[in-house]
């Protein structure tokens, strides 16, 4: 195969430096949490830590997708967004190192990450929780009559828990501005869909509400790129919300904790060999002549110095100041005691 | 200048005047447009303001709660309503888990000013719609907790709630709405939402109390005056941040504390203000601190069963007595 215009993939109008830009992100995720999880083992990340690994595509194609001004709130699986809006690789390692640099000062961790100058108003770690204020990002939008998408990650299990269907209700009744983008990984935790929930695909959850939904496969980031578009025009153009279901995987345990009893390690073999988003793109930019091999390893370098970089620096950095400690419990004053 | 108006006209004039000022305050709950409020108090906003800024809800107290975090956190100021205070329990973890969670977790980056308003109070309801559950929000810090009862203090904290930038979980109290009472003129006329006042001064006991145990210790202080006891009576005003100080103070002078509270008594308000007092002024008490409190059972229905859990101006002032050690011996005999 050959590529037809030169610097794209056939029936693909991203130019060649998206794609490329792609790629570094998912590179990017990918190495950042492989170092997070030694760091973790090394004793300077504790808690819980969620890795986003095999996931890379959905958060890269759905971030690319958006406007800079569209509304994001995570679930607690947030590092793949956050580094994908652009955030500083070294204030997310800092933050999960619980250092004062971090993007939220070491008071969030791993499931709280948050950059406000990038309406990416937190992650979530209540399973659903977000998926209310996602609908009042979408609500103020309206409101204000703002060109702006609310949207929402979450993961298969939140979709059987009432906040979702709250969400979900108010955000058709209201026609709101609301992109549901459900990462369905097949786990919740070590629980199976199909032990959890009586439908077995997701979106198909939304007709309840004439939520106009559909799937998508999570491992192919153009795929995702490019639906995550139609569903924000579509709900930029005052059509209310829309619910994207991406099929994805996690490679790695849900937290660092996790036994993996539920699961064979020939499924998880099965999606790394066969359906790893990053090797997919990489040969598909390789095959169509979109780039080279010197290209890409430029890249995968640059990554992994960055990452080596994001390590020095959390590790180099204070702890926070414990004098800040009761500091942003409320924003107005207090004077009785 | 000031006029003589009811707690319900208050609140009414807080929320007129502060959507008339601020085009970003709206409101959202169950039954507020065309069924005019289940207590009232926003009849007629639906014609005023048109379905935008008042908003109908579906029953769903959680997303209403969550919506308005949302809404908070994307520009606007919602004023939500939950029914009543029952119905917060299925809201409770927008409430606690996120409302209060947001300005402290992500570094002070951005706030949910919210105001969450709800009512407490009985009437024949029964076990799940009698409750009183203060306490329970009462606990998180990042929530400010308001018991206005009195209706300048309705007015004035609804009205600096809305402007303020935190979320205020506002209580009211549903037999108190026609309560009348002074308020200034003014569309600026806003308090800040702490500190507990006192309202009687008295030299012998002092009695704290919010909401309906305001009007109880306030009859129970006349009553009492009449055999010659002065009650210091204090309208705790709010109960997050707690106002310990204007407590203490009053107690350095009287020696004596009883706390009224509707609520049940184990691990209820009246336990953390017997605690902080102690911890600050142990040595000026003369008497352990009394709470007149409900009795520990689901409210029943009947009406001479429910008249007998919750306090009454006779528990107070038996309350009163007895830290005076003037309560009479109880028969040695039945
Ligand atoms: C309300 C609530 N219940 C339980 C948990 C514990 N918990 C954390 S993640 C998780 C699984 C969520 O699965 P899913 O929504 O599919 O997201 P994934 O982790 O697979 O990305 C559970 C049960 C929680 N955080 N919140
Ligand atoms: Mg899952």
């Amino acid at each position: 195969m050959t590529s037809t215009v030169d610097g794209q993939l056939p029936g693909v109008a991203l130019p060649k430096s998206e794609l490329l830009e792609m790629y570094r992100l998912m590179v990017l995720i990918r190495r950042f949490e492989e170092v997070a999880a030694e760091q973790y083992a090394l004793g300077k990340i504790a808690g819980f830590l969620h890795l986003y690994i095999g996931e890379e595509a959905v958060a890269v194609g759905a971030i690319r997708a958006m406007d800079p001004e569209d509304h994001l709130v995570t679930h607690y699986r947030d590092h793949g967004y956050a580094l994908a809006l652009g955030l500083d690789p070294r204030r997310c390692m800092a933050e999960l190192f619980g250092k004062a640099t971090g993007l939220v000062g070491g008071r969030g961790g791993s499931m709280h990450f948050a950059d406000a100058s990038k309406h990416f108003w937190g992650g979530y770690a209540i399973v659903a929780g977000l998926l209310p204020i996602a609908a009042g990002l979408g609500l103020a939008s309206k409101y204000l009559n703002q060109r702006r998408v609310a949207v929402a990650i979450f993961g298969d299990g939140a979709t059987n828990n009432g906040a979702f269907h709250e969400a979900l209700n108010f955000a058709a009744l209201w026609k709101l501005p609301v992109l549901f983008l459900c990462e369905n990984n097949q786990y919740g935790m070590g629980t199976a869909v199909q032990y959890a929930s009586a439908v077995r695909e997701m979106y198909r959850k939304a007709c309840a509400y004439d939520i106009p939904a559909e799937q998508v496969d999570g491992q192919d980031v153009i795929a995702v790129y490019e639906a995550t578009k139609r569903a924000l025009d579509h709900c930029r153009s005052g059509n209310g919300p829309y619910f994207l279901e991406a099929l994805t995987y996690r490679y790695r345990g849900h937290s660092m904790a996790d036994p993996e009893t539920y699961r064979s390690k020939e499924e998880v073999e099965e999606w790394r060999r066969h359906r790893d988003p990053i090797t997919r793109l990489r040969e598909q930019l390789l095959t169509h002549n979109v780039a080279t091999i010197e290209e890409l390893a430029a890249l995968d370098r640059a990554v992994e110095e960055a990452v080596a970089e994001a390590v020095r620096f959390a590790d180099e950095s204070p702890d926070p100041d414990p004098a800040t400690l009761t500091q942003f419990v409320y924003a107005d004053p207090i004077t009785v005691s | 200048m000031a006029r003589e108006i009811t707690y319900r006209d208050a609140l009414r004039e807080a929320l007129r005047e502060e959507m008339y000022r601020d085009e970003r305050v709206f409101l959202m709950g169950e039954d507020i447009g065309a069924y005019g409020g289940s207590y009232a108090v926003t009849r007629g906003f639906l014609q005023e303001f048109g379905p935008e800024r008042v908003r109908d809800t579906p029953i769903a107290e959680l997303g209403i709660v969550g919506l308005g975090v949302g809404a908070a956190i994307g520009g606007l100021r919602p004023v939500v309503e939950l029914m009543t205070i029952n119905f917060s329990l299925l809201a409770m973890d927008q409430i606690v888990n996120h409302l209060a969670k947001i300005y402290y977790m992500f570094n002070g980056q951005f706030t949910a000013p919210v105001v969450v308003r709800t009512v407490e109070g009985f009437g024949q309801l029964a076990a799940t719609h009698s409750q009183f559950f203060e306490n329970y929000f009462a606990y998180v810090p990042g929530l400010r907790v308001v018991a206005p009862a009195v209706p300048k203090d309705a007015k004035g904290f609804l009205k600096a709630a809305v402007r303020g930038n935190d979320p205020v979980i506002f209580i009211e109290h549903s037999l108190i709405y026609r309560n009348r009472g002074e308020v200034p003129d003014g569309e600026d006329f806003v308090l800040p939402l702490e500190g507990a006042e006192v309202r009687r001064e008295g030299q012998d006991v002092t009695i704290v109390s919010w909401l309906r145990g305001y009007y109880l210790a306030l009859g129970a202080a006349e009553e009492l005056a009449r055999a010659g006891i002065e009650c210091e009576v204090i309208d705790l005003r709010v109960l997050r941040p707690l106002d310990v100080e204007t407590i203490v103070r009053s107690v350095q002078k009287t020696n004596r504390l009883v706390i009224v509270e509707e609520g049940w008594k184990s691990f209820g308000v009246g336990a953390e203000i017997a605690a902080a007092v102690q911890e600050r002024a142990l040595d000026y008490l003369d008497a352990p601190i009394l709470r007149v409190a409900s009795v520990e059972v689901p409210m029943p229905y009947a009406r001479n069963l429910e008249r007998l859990v919750v306090p009454n101006k006779d528990r107070v002032i038996e309350a009163v007595r007895e830290v005076l050690y003037q309560r009479l011996p109880a028969p040695l005999t039945r």
